[in-house]
């Protein structure tokens, strides 16, 4: 548990560094995750203690949210006056977004299998 | 009239950071309690549910959203190891994620295109203002990322956290019933468009319903991070010079 938090800590602050040195427009965290990613298929396996740790906090992602969640109340005044543009095209676009990228897949998956059946017979 | 008693250690509990880290705890088990008995139906995503019972009880007690945060940074600060973390559940999926490059290419690709342009179209036609349009255009990518785009734009950050909130919540109870609709059930292609729509939030819905489907949200929230990084400003770019 300690070696696998100590682990994600590293990563991340080496992630940091980087993006701080080469001025990079990701955040540390997301290089730090392309590094581990990396690190595991050079190893070619997962560590058993680094596998339940990273299990435990995905299991509750979503409590990681709330702090800046609560934020909205800084925010209310703009928000409720615009209200309504804000939510139709939150939802709307979120909507959208979320069938486009879902049909896109299914289709390019769906081509693919036919390519492979083809080159089969 | 409160006793004078209570009022001190009122005083004493409200400057220490103890307090409101227990209270979101307390707020969100208890939201997820209600979520898990109800089968984890979406409608009840504990992420809304405990934001709202926060506000309120901060609002009743008086107390600042920045003495708030003193307490809740340490639940915030794990949001980096988090990220980091989600490299493990991908190199789970990794025979998977190499036969589907080019699907998952394109996917992305159209995810966040279709993200960035019908917020902007929403919320132009709806009357938006400028500054939260400007703060709306990375509503899909995960806070960090989002935060930083809106900063070059001209927007206002912490109102895009916001909204980068409330789409991940949005994603996280609206995915399961677009995606039926859509007949979509290959677990890889649900998780990878909720992720690609609605980041962190919805990758944790995801986690909840399966490992695979969470794996492919996390690749979907870090893929569209990096590309609506290099697309925004560009395309800003194109029509500021237009």
């Amino acid at each position: 548990m300690l070696g696998a938090i100590t682990t994600l800590l590293v990563y991340q602050l080496v992630g940091e560094v980087l993006v701080h040195f080469l001025a990079l427009p990701v955040p540390g965290p997301v290089v730090g995750m392309l590094l581990l990613f990396l690190s595991l298929w050079f190893k070619g396996s997962i560590p058993d203690g680094l596998h339940t740790t990273a299990n435990t906090i995905l299991q509750h992602l979503s409590l990681l949210f709330v702090p800046a969640g609560v934020g909205v109340m800084v925010h209310f005044s703009r928000v409720s006056g615009e209200v309504v543009p804000i939510i139709a095209a939150v939802l709307g676009s979120t909507a959208l977004a979320i069938a486009a990228a879902a049909l896109t897949m299914q289709a390019l998956i769906r081509l693919h299998q036919h390519r492979v059946r083809e080159k089969q017979r | 009239m409160i006793p004078p008693r209570i009022a001190d250690i009122w005083v004493y509990l409200s400057a220490s950071p103890l307090l409101w880290l227990t209270i979101t705890l307390i707020a969100y088990q208890a939201a997820y309690w209600v979520y898990a008995r109800a089968g984890f139906n979406p409608l009840l995503n504990p992420v809304p549910i405990a934001i709202v019972a926060l506000v309120a009880a901060l609002k009743a007690t008086g107390t600042a959203y920045s003495t708030y945060f003193e307490g809740a940074q340490f639940v915030h600060f794990l949001l980096g190891p988090a990220t980091v973390a989600l490299a493990i559940p991908l190199y789970a999926q990794f025979d998977k994620l190499r036969k589907l490059l080019m699907p998952l290419g394109g996917a992305l690709v159209a995810g966040s295109v279709t993200a960035i342009v019908s917020v902007l179209a929403i919320g132009w036609a709806l009357g938006a203002s400028d500054a939260t349009l400007l703060s709306l255009v990375p509503k899909s990518v995960t806070a960090p990322i989002a935060m930083g785009i809106t900063e070059k734009l001209g927007g206002i950050p912490s109102l895009t956290a916001v909204l980068v909130i409330l789409t991940g919540i949005s994603g996280a109870v609206m995915a399961k019933y677009v995606l039926d609709a859509l007949r979509i059930r290959d677990f890889s292609v649900r998780g990878f468009a909720i992720g690609v729509a609605a980041h962190g939030i919805g990758t944790a819905r995801a986690f909840q319903v399966s490992e695979e489907a969470g794996a492919f949200a996390g690749l979907g929230m870090g893929l569209n991070g990096l590309l609506t990084a290099v697309l925004v400003p560009v395309a800003v770019g194109l029509i500021r010079n237009f």
